[in-house]
C-alpha cells in the first residue's frame, strides 16, 4: 500500500524532481542543503515513509525544479542512498543515484573548535578519505564519519 | 599560494626531503654563508615560542637576511580583531617570506591560500610543525649516517604528541620499523596505526619500556607525558615512572643508539643520562638551525652555490 501512494505521489508531480530513499534522520538536513525552503516552487516533504531498504525513509518532491548535478551530489554525504528521479510531462525521463564529491566545499562545519575556520570568515573545505566513509578537514586535518558531519 | 610554502611535512616527496637534508648538511659546514642578501622574512608569532622563533630568526641572520616581526599576537592588531587575512596580506607588502606560528589549527594552510609570498609553518596549534620534523630526520640521518632500515621507539605521549606523529609520516619514504612505548590512555591513535599498515611499515606496541625493546632500537625518540593529558589523576601517577628513561636502562643498548627528544623535557629523561655519549636531545636542538636555514632558502627559491 505505501509503495502504491508513493508512486501515485510521484506521478502527480507533472514537472520537476524527486529525492527518494532518503533516511529518515538525514531528511531535514538534505532540505537545508538543498535550499529547498527558500523556494517559491510547490514543494512536497515526507519522511518516516515505510521502506524495504532503509526501515523508514525520507522524500522531497520539488515542481518545476532541476539541480545542477553538483547541488544534488552535496547531499550525498548525509544520503548515500537518495535517488534522484527527473520528472518532466508526469514521466520519469531520469533516475541516479547521488555521488559523493572527492571535495565537500562549504556545507560542513569543522568539529574542532581550535579550527582556523571556525575563527575566520572562511568557507569550510572537506576532503572524502579513502575508506569513503569519513572527510577530513583541509586545514586542521581533523576526521568526521560522513552520517555525523555537521551541517552548516 | 606560492607553491614553495610549507605547512605539512607530507607536503614533501621522498627527494624534497633528501635533498633538504643535504642543504642542511651544507649549512652546517657553512653556517654563516650570506645568501639572503637583501631579503626580509618575517617572524610572525601569534602564540609565543621562544625556542622556535630564535631559531628561526638565527638562521635567517646566518644567511645575511633581515627579519621583522611580533614574538606575541597580543601587541598586534590582531588581538583588535583583526582577520588574519588581513594580516598576512598586509605583512606581504613588505617581506619576501612568511614564517608563522599559530595556536588556531589549519592558520598556516589558510594563510597560504591569501598570499603568493611564500609561508612557512613554524607550528599551527596541535597540527603541525614541518621544521620540527626536519631537524628529526636531520639529526637520525646525522647519527646514523642513513635514514634507511632504522628501528625507532617512540615513548611516551603518542596520542597528543604532533612530533611523533609527523616524524613517523615523513619517515614511511625509508623502510623502518617502530615501536610505540606508551600506556593506554596515550597510545598511538588508530588512525597513525592504520597509517602504518596500509604502507607495509613493520610496527609494534609496547606498554612496557623494556631492556628488550631498548637493546634492539637505533633511536629511541622520547617525548613528554603531561598530567594535563590525563582525564584520571590516578592513572598519571601511576604510569609516569614507567616512561622515564634511566642511565642505567642503557647498559647493554646498541653502540649507535641516540636518544632524541623534542624539548623542553621535564622529568622523563633523568638528568643521568645527559653525560651518555648516546644523549643527542642538546645536539638535537642544534640541528634545528641548519634544517630551517635549508627550509628558508627552499622557500624563497634560493640554492646555495655547493
Ligand atoms: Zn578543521
Amino acid at each position: 500500500m505505501a509503495t502504491d501512494k508513493r508512486e501515485l505521489a510521484v506521478a502527480a508531480l507533472k514537472s520537476g524532481t524527486v529525492i527518494d530513499h532518503i533516511p529518515s534522520e538525514a531528511l531535514f538536513k538534505c532540505v537545508k542543503i538543498l535550499g529547498v525552503e527558500k523556494m517559491p516552487q510547490k514543494l512536497t516533504i515526507g519522511n518516516n515513509l515505510d521502506s524495504a531498504r532503509l526501515g523508514t525513509k525520507g522524500i522531497i518532491k520539488v515542481a518545476d525544479t532541476f539541480f545542477p548535478e553538483a547541488t544534488l551530489n552535496r547531499i550525498a554525504l548525509i544520503a548515500p542512498t537518495a535517488v534522484v528521479n527527473t520528472i518532466r510531462d508526469y514521466e520519469v525521463v531520469e533516475k541516479r543515484r547521488v555521488e559523493l564529491p572527492a571535495v565537500i566545499r562549504g556545507i560542513v562545519r569543522c568539529d574542532n573548535p581550535k579550527c582556523i575556520t571556525n575563527n575566520e570568515p572562511m568557507a569550510t573545505v572537506f576532503y572524502v578519505t579513502e575508506d569513503g566513509e569519513h572527510i577530513r578537514c583541509r586545514y586542521c586535518n581533523h576526521t568526521v564519519a560522513n552520517d555525523k558531519a555537521n551541517i552548516l | 599560494m606560492n607553491p614553495n610554502s610549507l605547512v605539512s611535512i607530507d607536503d614533501l616527496s621522498k627527494e624534497q626531503i633528501i635533498e633538504l637534508l643535504e642543504t642542511a648538511r651544507y649549512f652546517e659546514e657553512h653556517p654563516n654563508h650570506k645568501i639572503l642578501d637583501g631579503k626580509v622574512v618575517a617572524t610572525l608569532f601569534f602564540e609565543p615560542s621562544t625556542r622556535t622563533r630564535l631559531s628561526f630568526e638565527t638562521a635567517v641572520n646566518r644567511l645575511g637576511g633581515r627579519v621583522i616581526g611580533f614574538s606575541d599576537a597580543s601587541t598586534t592588531s590582531s588581538s583588535k580583531g583583526e582577520t588574519l587575512k588581513d594580516t598576512i596580506k598586509m605583512v606581504s607588502n613588505y617581506v619576501d617570506l612568511i614564517i608563522m606560528r599559530h595556536f588556531l589549527e589549519g592558520a598556516a594552510r589558510y594563510a597560504t591560500e591569501v598570499t603568493e609570498v611564500p609561508v612557512i609553518n613554524a607550528g599551527d596549534g596541535a597540527n603541525q610543525h614541518p621544521s620540527q620534523t626536519m631537524l628529526d630526520l636531520y639529526s637520525i640521518l646525522k647519527t646514523q649516517g642513513t635514514l634507511e632500515n632504522l628501528t625507532i621507539t617512540m615513548v611516551g605521549d603518542l596520542k597528543y604528541g604532533r612530533t611523533v606523529h609527523s616524524l613517523l609520516m615523513a619517515m614511511k619514504y625509508f623502510n623502518p620499523t617502530f615501536r610505540f612505548v606508551a600506556c593506554d590512555e596515550l597510545k598511538m591513535p588508530r588512525e597513525y596505526v592504520e597509517f602504518c599498515k596500509k604502507q607495509g611499515i613493520a610496527f609494534e606496541e609496547h606498554s612496557d619500556f623494556s631492556r628488550e625493546v631498548i637493546d634492539s632500537s637505533d633511536i629511541i625518540y622520547m617525548t613528554r607525558v603531561q598530567r594535563e593529558r590525563f582525564s584520571d589523576i590516578m592513572e598519571y601517577e601511576k604510569v609516569k615512572d614507567l616512561y622515564t628513561l634511566h642511565n642505567a636502562m642503557l647498559d647493554t643498548s646498541k653502540e649507535n643508539l641516540r636518544i632524541l627528544h623534542p624539548l623542553p623535557r621535564v622529568n622523563e629523561i633523568s638528568q643521568d643520562v645527559d653525560d651518555n655519549p648516546k644523549a643527542y636531545y642538546f645536539d638535537q636542538a642544534r640541528n634545528g638551525l641548519y634544517a630551517r636555514q635549508a627550509l628558508i632558502c627552499r622557500a624563497l627559491g634560493i640554492t646555495p652555490e655547493k
